[in-house]
């Protein structure tokens, strides 16, 4: 297992898996990052996410059925893993220590 | 979808995908991109769409889709190396027949390519050794008069050497040299004839011969300053050092030695033997206005060579624009003639173009090209015969694939297997190979003096890692089918039925090779026959003027009053005339000439009054020269009937007494001469002239009523000997010149004869490979036809009609082809030729018959004359 580190986009696209339950394969996850953070995904990019995130282990795939559309080709989908699910909770609890700590004034401010 | 292929996305992109893509991930991946693709096509249109699933096609090739380097594979395939070259020897051993046609047609075959092979590399290593040689070039002179074709010179005007000074930029140092540096080198009472350049100081900036001795930016700045090679100066001095030493030169001019260079290396493209200062041929050459005028002419071309240095970064295009505008301006004084100048790169110069006052020899890049075509057709007919004869013993192999397949070797080891084999054929066939070209060799260079005096031929240690290379490659492409097709075969098939027909469906491209072998055969004896016949032809033809019994004698710079007088006593010398060149043997001599406002160049020849009788032309109007005194002008002219045609002269007889202009001085046409070849047959006649000046005779021609010749030449040469002690005699008969101004066709027709006489070898090998396996395959059917009576004859016929229908095939495809080839553009441009007849034409192809006939007819009646119950028994 590689480092166990979370980038911010590796973040994103493992929610994003999450989130999409079984529905989730790379044109997906892009399309539904693109509706929520409103920025342009490369398709590229979150293809080399979903591959170091599965190098990780925060991620298993396996591929689908095969469809008329595609040309034909299966669709592989991807799962979290617990080791995946463990992290998010761990960055998550991280984030609410952080702004747990943040003074309501603070924020209010912006 | 109705219209599938117009919502596709580009096939090589996809290709290129799959080729590149793991194979884990590639499914999903191309989906991926499929999905894209349909989505793009829907909302920004076709064309987009597809330029969008290329760049991301691109895009993806990253370290992480690539297919992984397989070692596992290929550790397999290294263990399984011994057990492929094991088999590989086995199968080599036991079928002994095919294995020595396949090293025996590889092996001759691969000579010629490795011959080739030194030969290139050899040409492409002249001129390596200058330094900075990459940035050297020549300039070059174009030479065009009126609308004519241009002609490639590779002389310059001296003029050129302060032109490039003044106005072209870029010119790291330059080097001007002129041809005609040398003479008799006296010392004490030794005479020692020596030959070279003159050079201006530039010389060691441009070139880097090595110099022994001297100062290299000096040597050359001094008048009557002279650089010998240690050579000469060994020949001169003996073992005294030379430096600073003075000795005569040609008649009385006192040379000092000012530095001594290493004898330039085999491989320079031009050589010496010594160099003279320029400032001395200038001195010598530019006295009096019209010694001043010639001097920097823009048209005084024929002499001089420029070698330039560029500054590096310097862009040669930019050169060779100013140079080309600079011979635009400077020829405007000039009414018909246009002279430019282009760069040729030092390093090219040997395989170059062909350039008329070429300063030494060159090889010329069409002969390399055609000699390199030549070896490849050999190298293919010996390609196409493994091919053949493999797949056709395939069939004998195929239980072999089928049981190496069940037990798991994948279709690439299969095929590694027999690139295996028939790399160990062509390493064994290059064993042999070396031999033969050792063999060969000598006579390769032998072939003509002019090829043994530019090449070696010399073996280098990297020549043999080239020869090594290049078996593999032989190896490889000629076991490449035959691999393909034995991998290829379907593991069921070749278990069940191996000896089924139909796993043979490349039947017809054995076929086809067979068809090709034979056609490029043929294509090679016509093509030998045509050039021999062309070489005949010349040497028959009527030149106009008779050359039997004509001595000629090169004068060598001796006074011809006292060699006439020598020969004259000689009772079989019936007649002796001078002249200052031979004509149709390929030099021509050109001058200006003017009558009427109009200008042409008129080839010439200056002769003595005896010459005409003794050469036998015909004067159809006219007068001959008559005897003059050696200090008279030159006031007479006897033209040909091309040029009264040209200037429009009318008849011989009004041509007479008229007036023309000729090298600028006024002469009186005394006599018209029969048109005759004053050059080579290949170009046609033109203007000539003969003219009467008593200082430029280089010739004696004698001739000889002999019945002992060789006591005759003794004579001859005693008569010489005492006249000049010093320089041999050269002489050479009439018919001899003109036989070696024809060497290139006895040259040509010698490679292409032997050539296919290699290649009709090994087609007529494989041929009958081709036939022992058919013979083999179907000795049940011979049988069987036998027992139910079918007559020799008859099985004979059965088993001759398929080769034979290739061979009429082959003949039907290159009779047509070579007579084209050669009528359109070989013997195109060649103004008097042989017509190529009907024998020439056939009598290649009946050979080809004959042998085919023999080869397959051998083996056939062998097969239909065996004993059927022998045959049929052992079942």
């Amino acid at each position: 297992m590689k480092g166990t580190n979370l980038g911010e986009f590796e973040e994103v696209v493992l929610l994003t898996i999450a989130s999409l339950m079984s529905e989730a394969y790379s044109v997906a996850i892009c399309d539904e990052i693109e509706r929520i953070t409103e920025r342009q995904v490369k398709l590229g990019v979150v293809h080399s996410v979903l591959n170091r995130l599965e190098e990780k282990g925060f991620v298993t795939s396996q591929l689908g059925e095969a469809t008329k559309a595609r040309g034909g080709r299966r669709k592989r989908f991807f799962e979290v893993t617990h080791a995946g699910k463990a992290t998010l909770q761990k960055v998550k609890a991280q984030r609410d220590e952080l702004w747990s700590l943040i003074p309501e004034f603070n924020l209010k401010m912006i | 979808m109705s219209n599938k292929s117009a919502h596709q996305p580009p096939r090589w992109a996809d290709r290129f995908l799959e080729w590149y893509c793991r194979s884990e991930i590639l499914e999903d991946l191309q989906g991926d991109l499929y999905e894209h693709f349909e989505r793009n096509t829907i909302s920004k249109g076709k064309r987009k769409a597809r330029q969008i699933y290329c760049l991301d096609v691109l895009n993806f090739f990253r370290p992480y889709t690539i297919k992984k380097f397989k070692i596992v594979n290929n550790l397999t395939s290294f263990i399984m190396f011994k057990n492929y070259f094991k088999t590989s020897v086995r199968s080599i051993a036991r079928n002994k027949l095919f294995s020595a046609i396949n090293v025996i047609g590889l092996a001759v075959s691969m000579s010629i390519g490795l011959l080739m092979i030194a030969f290139i590399s050899e040409v492409f290593s002249f001129d390596k050794f200058h330094k900075d040689g990459d940035r050297v070039y020549r300039v070059n002179n174009i030479y065009q008069e009126q609308q004519e074709d241009p002609t490639p010179f590779a002389t310059t005007s001296i003029i050129m050497s302060d032109r490039i000074k003044e106005s072209i930029p870029g010119v790291e140092s330059q080097v001007l040299m002129t041809r005609g540096f040398g003479g008799d080198a006296k010392l004490d009472e030794k005479i020692i004839p020596i030959s070279g350049l003159w050079a201006t100081e530039g010389f060691n900036d441009v070139f880097s011969f090595e110099i022994l001795q001297g100062n290299p930016e000096t040597m050359l700045s001094e008048p009557n300053s002279i650089v010998l090679t240690d050579e000469t100066a060994k020949k001169i001095f003996g073992d005294t050092d030379p430096m600073n030493q003075t000795f005569i030169l040609g008649k009385e001019d006192l040379y000092t030695v000012t530095g001594i260079i290493k004898k330039p290396p085999f491989n320079s493209h031009f050589t010496f033997q010594a160099l003279g200062s320029y400032i001395t041929y200038t001195n010598q050459n530019r006295k009096g206005e019209r010694g001043e005028n010639w001097y920097n002419a823009w048209n005084n071309m024929w002499m001089n060579y420029v070698y330039v240095k560029l500054a590096p970064n310097t862009d040669v295009n930019d050169v060779n624009q100013r140079l080309l505008a600079l011979g635009e301006k400077e020829s405007e004084k000039y009414e018909h003639i246009t002279i430019t100048s282009e760069l040729q790169p030092l390093y090219g110069m040997m395989a170059g173009p062909d350039l008329s006052n070429n300063i030494g020899v060159s090889i010329g890049g069409a002969v390399i090209w055609v000699l390199a075509g030549f070896t490849l057709v050999v190298l293919l007919s010996a390609g196409f015969n493994y091919t053949n004869l493999s797949i056709a013993r395939s069939l004998k192999r195929a239980k072999e694939v089928g049981v190496r397949k069940v037990v798991g070797a994948t279709k690439r080891q299969v095929f590694n297997q027999f690139i295996t084999e028939a790399t160990i054929i062509s390493v064994i066939a290059l064993v042999f190979a070396y031999l033969i070209f050792m063999f060969i060799k000598p006579h390769f260079l032998g072939l003509d003096p002019s090829i043994e005096r530019s090449l070696q031929l010399e073996i280098t240690p990297i020549l043999f890692l080239y020869f090594f290379i290049f078996a593999l490659a032989v190896g490889l492409l000629a076991g490449f089918v035959p691999a393909m097709f034995l991998s290829k075969l379907k593991t069921v098939q070749a278990l069940k039925n191996a000896g089924s027909t139909k796993l043979f469906s490349k039947v017809n491209m054995r076929k086809v090779l067979i068809v090709i072998q034979f056609t490029l055969s043929m294509a090679f004896i016509i093509s030998a026959s045509i050039a021999y016949t062309q070489f005949k032809y010349a040497l028959n033809f009527d030149l106009g003027f008779k050359t039997e019994n004509v001595l000629n004698i090169e004068l060598q710079n001796n006074d011809w009053q006292k060699i006439e007088t020598a020969f004259a006593s000689i009772p079989e010398v019936q007649m002796i005339s001078k002249s200052a060149m031979i004509p149709s043997v390929g030099s021509t001599y050109l001058v200006d000439m003017k009558y009427n406002n109009d200008s042409t160049e008129l080839f010439y020849n200056t002769i003595d009054e005896n010459y005409i009788d003794l050469m036998d032309h015909e004067i159809i109007a006219g007068a001959h020269f008559t005897k003059k005194s050696s200090e008279s002008e030159e006031s007479e002219v006897i033209l040909n009937e091309e040029t009264l045609k040209r200037f429009n002269l009318g008849t011989p007889n009004e041509a007479i007494g008229k007036q023309v202009e000729i090298d600028e001085n006024n002469l009186t046409i005394i006599g018209v001469v029969r048109d005759f070849h004053y050059d080579k047959l290949d170009q046609g006649i033109k203007s000539f002239g003969f003219r009467n000046r008593s200082n430029s005779f280089y010739y004696v021609n004698l001739k000889l009523n002999s019945s002992d010749l060789p006591a005759t030449m003794a004579k001859i040469e005693n008569a010489w000997n005492e006249v000049d002690p010093v320089h041999k005699l050269q002489a050479q008969f009439y018919d001899e010149n003109i036989e070696s101004a024809y060497s290139e066709y006895v040259i040509m027709g010698t490679i292409v004869g032997f050539l296919a006489v290699l290649t009709v070898s090994i087609a007529a090998l494989g041929l009958l490979g081709m036939a022992v396996y058919t013979a083999e395959t179907r000795m049940k059917e011979i049988s069987i036809r036998k027992v139910l009576g079918a007559t020799e004859g008859s099985l004979v016929s059965l088993l001759t009609r398929g080769f034979m229908w290739l061979l009429v095939i082959s003949a039907a495809l290159a009779i047509p082809l070579t007579y084209l080839l050669f009528e359109q553009q070989i013997l195109n441009d060649i103004e008097n030729r042989a017509t190529i007849g009907v024998l020439e034409l056939f009598t290649g192809v009946l050979i080809i018959f004959a042998i085919g006939i023999l080869t397959i007819g051998s083996q056939v009646r062998r097969a239909a004359k065996a004993n059927p119950a022998q045959t049929l028994r052992s079942e």
